[in-house]
């Protein structure tokens, strides 16, 4: 009875692949089913004779609660503005890479963290329902108030930080009056990113806070040509997400032969339609036809991640002054 | 001769030691407490005020709806009870797309009031975390007070009659002392809730002026890494819970109505304007709770055959853990009631702790406890279960208490005389008289755990996911559509599960 009753809540066949078994931890939605997880898991394994398991959750703050102890040998999905805690935490090692070749808008030169997609923060509206969206960052603030947007909060999103460091980046000591122009617009401000992308395609919204290859997706899986990212002169801020190898993995010649694996064109080439964001190393030419035209602002904004950590609280203060004050 | 420790004193230690332990081994890990902020210290006090004032609302609005469906009878009658306990039962993420379908910007109010040349109403603001709360929670305020309509013996509504009681008569003598005794503790349910709940009020409250605690423990754990900060906020919220506890614990005072015989007689119920008024309070209750629903399942519903096989293989799972969770919650808090009944009040308040535990603390602190003994992977689903068993335990164990503490006043001392102890005890006297009460517990807890994500950000099992985290992931995929329609069969299997459970409860009673 208890056997049946296990076998029924664990129904996932036991590993396939036989060999040594290679820890990666990674975020929820990256091993899940719809993510790009399961075709990382059976290319990788299909070379390295080993066995591939996703560990998921809460990257960073599981590897700094386990410190040396941890059973990663590799980590994938670490976002930019988390690097700095990582490498300071003294778990990580050089992923031995060539970085000089990669297809991203800003030249990469971190020895540690390895970019395996990069998308930038845009706001995304549908042509269906704002026929003319705002053609500059500052047209958007100058936008009337009945113009909705949704935004995600940046104390417990990705996506919500990087957009107080592309306002940092944009206007810079001018910030918090941007914030004021902005405020009667935001609708409301969620947790998480899936939530405000929810309220925007539920037509709550005029436009939310995402990704530049955000229209990618309902291009490719549901042949909807309607939603746009509303391009900037101003730039548009980068996001990358990061692979590295733990110093201490038992499994350094497998670790490292993931970090190989991960800018090679197989698992380039899994990116785009499975992750919905550009593969970091990828010529156009070998993207799907409608992602490569993918309308690409002028200009990318990046701050080293020593200045975005110095800018974050700060910024954070500013922004809460704003919309909490 | 008295036992040393008695099922409910374990449980009650066991309890203490889990919530506060693991709060403990956070703070140590951390080497020690941080000092907070001002921006905490205005969640802290945004925290309290909302959940005082959104207690409240649903206490003193579910006072009428209760009393309308305890006095009325009509056809339908008990399906609309159980329709109406579904909101609760919710999880947050499908129960804010309902509102927002209903009182949002297209939503389906403003539509109307567009039509009659209103202008728009906004649910973004407090005025959002306010009706989102009372969305939830009123359904809890009104079973629990109906429930307590339902306890009066129908003998003192016959004495009542005989003696020409007018209403305003039968409110003083019957129903002002009843409500005393049930209303403190439907309020500080619904405070307690509300004190922890944080994705409600950051998608409805409009902006980080809505933030809570529960926030501010997530800001702290994955943007600040700072554990000491962490392990601060839950011990406040801890704080906050002993404060409400003390204060609902002194105005509570038993009814003392006595034993009644178990007929099911109707109470009497007035006529003229007041059969009006009760046919009120169902109504707008009834739309206020069933449309947002009603507009979830609408939404969702065409796109669940199309769900992907893995949805359905989640969907099994989750419902055996779930069945699982209501068993050991049930146990739990049967064995806290019966201890809470005998006049131990200290288990009251270690049954009532996980409901201010910050899930991403308690979760932690096991984390760093079990890491060493196994992989957290293996645990995820076995710490699932049990996490969701414990977070159901303080709903059960308000339902149990005042059926327990009447069972105790009106046959505990028959069944002591008689010498009925132990399971012969539990068979024949305890569980037959608390089949209604256990059964609506039982429920509660199986439906809740259901909805639960479970600590995912340190516990989860990727290859064999829950419903709810399916539903996640699809949202986090893009898939929205999907999601919706996952909603509604989440919706479904929970609503599915909670119907069982009081069902059986009910059919057990009428024996």
């Amino acid at each position: 009875m208890r056997n049946a009753l296990f076998a029924l809540l664990t129904t996932a066949s036991p590993a396939l692949a036989a060999g040594p078994e290679l820890t990666i931890y990674a975020p929820e939605y990256f091993a899940s089913e719809w993510g790009p997880g399961p075709k990382i898991e059976q290319g990788f394994e299909a070379v390295c004779e080993c066995d591939l398991v996703f560990v998921t959750g809460d990257v960073l703050p599981r590897i700094l609660l386990e410190g040396q102890g941890t059973e990663a040998d590799a980590v994938i999905g670490l976002s930019m503005d988390q690097t700095l805690r990582a490498r300071e935490s003294g778990l990580f090692a050089p992923h031995n890479q060539d970085t000089s070749g990669l297809t991203m808008p800003i030249a990469w030169t971190d020895q540690t963290f390895l970019p395996f997609n990069w998308s930038e923060t845009a706001f995304v509206y549908d042509e269906t329902r704002l026929a003319s969206p705002p053609q500059s960052f500052q047209a958007l603030l100058d936008a009337p108030d009945d113009l909705k947007i949704v935004i995600q909060d940046p104390r417990s999103s990705v996506s919500g930080l990087a957009l107080l460091l592309w306002v940092k980046a944009v206007f810079g000591d001018d910030s918090k009056q941007a914030w004021e122009k902005l405020r009667p617009k935001v609708l409301t401000v969620t947790q998480d990113w899936s939530e405000a992308y929810g309220m925007f395609t539920d037509g709550e919204a005029d436009m939310v806070l995402s990704f530049t290859t955000s229209p990618a997706y309902h291009i490719g899986a549901e042949d909807d040509k309607t939603k746009h990212a509303a391009i900037f002169p101003e730039g548009h801020y980068l996001l990358a997400e990061l692979a590295a190898q733990l110093k201490d993995t038992d499994q350094p010649e497998l670790a490292q032969k993931f970090m190989d694996y991960i800018l090679s064109p197989e698992f380039q080439g899994m990116i785009a339609e499975a992750n919905w964001s550009y593969p970091s190393k990828l010529p156009d030419d070998q993207l799907p036809a409608y992602f490569a035209d993918l309308p690409r602002p002028e200009k990318t904004l990046s701050f080293p991640e020593q200045e975005a950590e110095a800018i974050r609280k700060p910024a954070l203060d500013e922004w809460l002054s704003v919309f909490a004050g | 001769m008295p036992r040393a420790l008695s099922a409910g004193g374990a449980v009650a230690a066991f309890m203490f030691a889990l919530i506060l332990g693991t709060l403990g081994i956070v703070a140590v890990h951390a080497g020690g407490l941080s000092a907070l902020g001002p921006w905490d210290l205005r969640a802290i006090w945004f925290t309290i005020w909302q959940a005082a004032l959104s207690a409240t609302l649903s206490a003193l609005l579910a006072v009428p709806v209760a009393r309308a469906l305890a006095r009325r009878r009509f056809a339908g009658r008990g399906l609309l009870i159980t329709l109406l306990g579904a909101p609760f039962i919710l999880p947050v993420i499908v129960a804010v797309m309902g509102l927002v379908s209903v009182f949002g910007r297209s939503g389906v109010v403003n539509e109307v009031l567009a039509w009659a040349g209103f202008p728009p109403v906004s649910i973004y603001g407090w005025q959002g975390v306010i009706i989102a709360h009372v969305f939830f929670n009123l359904p809890l305020s009104v079973r629990m007070i109906l429930h307590g309509w339902q306890a009066i013996p129908s003998e003192r509504f016959r004495l009542a009659t005989s003696l020409g009681f007018e209403p305003g008569d039968i409110g003083r003598h019957l129903e002002r002392p009843m409500l005393r005794e049930v209303l403190p503790g439907a309020w500080l349910a619904v405070f307690l809730v509300c004190l922890t709940s944080f994705a409600v009020a950051l998608a409805l409250g409009g902006g980080p002026r809505a933030t809570t605690v529960e926030l501010a423990i997530y800001q702290a754990f994955r943007f600040d890494f700072d554990m000491g900060k962490a392990a601060t906020l839950a011990l406040v919220q801890v704080g906050l819970c002993v404060a409400a506890l003390l204060l609902a614990s002194r105005v509570s005072r038993p009814a003392e109505f006595g034993a009644g015989l178990d007929r099911d007689d109707v109470i009497p119920a007035p006529g003229g304007w007041r059969c009006h008024a009760d046919g009120a309070a169902i109504v707008l209750a009834a739309g206020f709770l069933l449309v947002p629903m009603l507009s979830v399942i609408a939404q969702g519903a065409p796109g669940i055959a199309s769900l992907p096989g893995a949805v359905w293989v989640a969907t099994l799972r989750s419902f055996v853990m779930a069945l699982i969770s209501a068993v050991l919650a049930i146990s739990l808090s049967l064995a806290l009631a019966q201890s809470v009944a005998r006049g131990q009040r200290w288990t009251e308040f270690a049954g009532m702790l996980p409901l201010v535990a910050s899930p991403l603390v308690l979760g932690t602190g096991l984390f760093l406890l079990l890491r060493n003994v196994t992989s957290p992977t293996q645990l995820a689903l076995p710490v699932t279960v049990a996490i969701n068993a414990i977070m159901a335990l303080p709903f059960a164990l308000r339902i149990l208490i005042p059926a327990a503490r009447a069972l105790q006043r009106d046959y505990g001392r028959l069944a002591d005389s008689l010498g009925l102890r132990g399971l012969a005890r539990l068979r024949i006297l305890t569980l037959p008289r608390l089949a209604r009460p256990l059964g609506f517990a039982g429920g509660l807890s199986a439906a809740l755990a259901m909805g639960d994500l479970g600590v995912i950000t340190l516990f989860a099992d990727s290859r064999n996911p829950t419903l709810p985290l399916k539903l996640y992931q699809l949202m986090n995929s893009y898939r929205m559509d999907d999601a919706a329609a996952c909603a509604v069969l989440l919706m479904t299997v929970s609503f599915a599960l909670f119907w069982l459970f009081d069902r059986g409860g009910r059919i057990r009673a009428a024996l």
